[in-house]
């Protein structure tokens, strides 16, 4: 795609997007990776072509990377830490009682 | 697990099918697809077919190939390649089919790399020169309308072996078509200067279009025994796409298609096609023996 008739500098690139697929026998979407498009449609057209060659998946997401908000690396101590030392929020931390096997 | 590595393990816990590492649930097109030709269809006849529509798509894959490394960007060009690939296997399997109708039992190979222009029968719009990104999808657009239309009718065919090819390449031409209306209607549709670009395509692609509905007396034969289709039968449909495409990307009603004649179906063509063969057959031709 070339310069527009005006002839004015270089071409703004297209806009970020990150994708997330589904695999057949999967029950959630992964991240797989990004690409640039003109807008979303195409953004699925080309989440298709470059990563569903290889009969990965059945459904794709395609985002706008701008619209993604991410935890800062600086962040992770404050953010993740605290739950690192609290075995109380895993479900076998708590001992079955003999009589109730199913619970 | 025996075998001395990993991979020599998995290998023979895959019955020795070294390519276990490239994925599994792949389906073959052609699984459980008797091969012998039905009764009342000509042998010669439906070689010749298939090879009108093996050269279509093999010629027409090997321009889409001069894309590579000079698209517009790296997402289109992966798109274009992708493009190319599925209707080189199309032209594989209908070559195939060539050599088993005519009774020669050659391979696709030596159909797609021992044949000279003289016997190629694409139609004059495959081998056309690519041109630039708009007339890149002006000829996808016009092509895989074409084929999409006769490849649906195709999956009745009473050619069981056509009937499967079809019945593949139709979800395959289904986004082929997808993919061109989509940069048609956005280029069509976009500024004054790719307006200007697409309406030059269309000026460009449209002569050639008039070919594509000429019906070659093989094509003939072979629709009234049921194994074919007459390509004639497609036009007004094809014709009524592409002008709902046309005028939603801003380029107005094209006008009929031009009077086709046939030509590439005889082996007449234009001298595009040797050199594009040239490099097609070129290693295949110095060594002749080799194997890979």
């Amino acid at each position: 795609m070339s310069n527009d008739a005006t002839g004015t500098a270089a071409r703004p690139e297209w806009p970020l997007y990150e994708v997330f697929v589904r695999g057949k026998r999967g029950l959630n979407h992964v991240h797989v990776g990004s690409l640039h498009a003109p807008d979303d449609t195409m953004a699925l057209h080309n989440a298709r072509n470059l990563y569903t060659r290889r009969n990965e998946g059945v459904s794709i997401w395609v985002v706008p990377a701008e619209h993604i908000t991410a935890s800062s690396p600086d962040e992770k101590d404050p953010f993740f830490a605290p739950s690192g030392d609290k075995v109380y929020r895993h479900p076998t931390f708590y001992p079955i009682p003999e009589d109730v096997p199913h619970i | 697990m025996s075998g001395d590595t990993i991979f020599t393990a998995l290998t023979e816990e895959h019955g020795g099918d070294a390519r276990w590492a490239f994925g599994t649930g792949f389906t073959d097109a052609l699984a459980g697809v008797d091969t012998t030709l039905p009764a009342g269809v000509d042998g010669d006849d439906l070689a010749l077919y298939c090879q009108m529509l093996g050269d279509d798509a093999l010629v027409q894959a090997q321009r889409l190939i001069d894309w590579v490394t000079d698209a517009p960007e790296l997402e289109e060009e992966v798109a274009l390649a992708n493009i190319a690939l599925d209707l080189l296997g199309q032209a594989r399997l209908l070559l195939a089919r060539a050599g088993q109708a005519d009774g020669t039992g050659r391979d696709e190979d030596a159909f797609a790399y021992r044949r000279g222009p003289s016997e190629f029968r694409n139609v004059h719009l495959a081998e056309a020169p690519r041109g630039d990104f708009a007339r890149a999808v002006v000829t996808l657009l016009v092509l895989s309308s074409s084929r999409l239309a006769l490849f649906t009718r195709l999956t009745d065919s009473k050619d069981p072996v056509l009937a499967a090819i079809a019945a593949k390449a139709v979800n395959e031409l289904a986004y082929h078509r997808e993919y061109a209306v989509s940069w048609a209607l956005r280029l069509g549709d976009g500024t004054a200067y790719s307006h200007e670009r697409m309406a030059e395509a269309v000026a460009a692609v449209w002569p050639l279009t008039g070919e594509l509905f000429a019906t070659h007396p093989v094509e003939a034969r072979l629709a009234d025994q049921g194994a074919g289709v007459d390509p004639a039968t497609v036009r007004d449909e094809v014709h009524a796409v592409l002008t709902q495409v046309l005028v939603r990307a801003t380029l107005g009603a094209p006008g009929p298609f031009p009077p086709g004649a046939i030509a590439g179906r005889d082996g007449r063509h234009t001298d595009r096609l040797a050199p594009l063969l040239d490099e097609l057959q070129k290693v295949a031709r110095e060594h002749p023996e080799a194997t890979w």
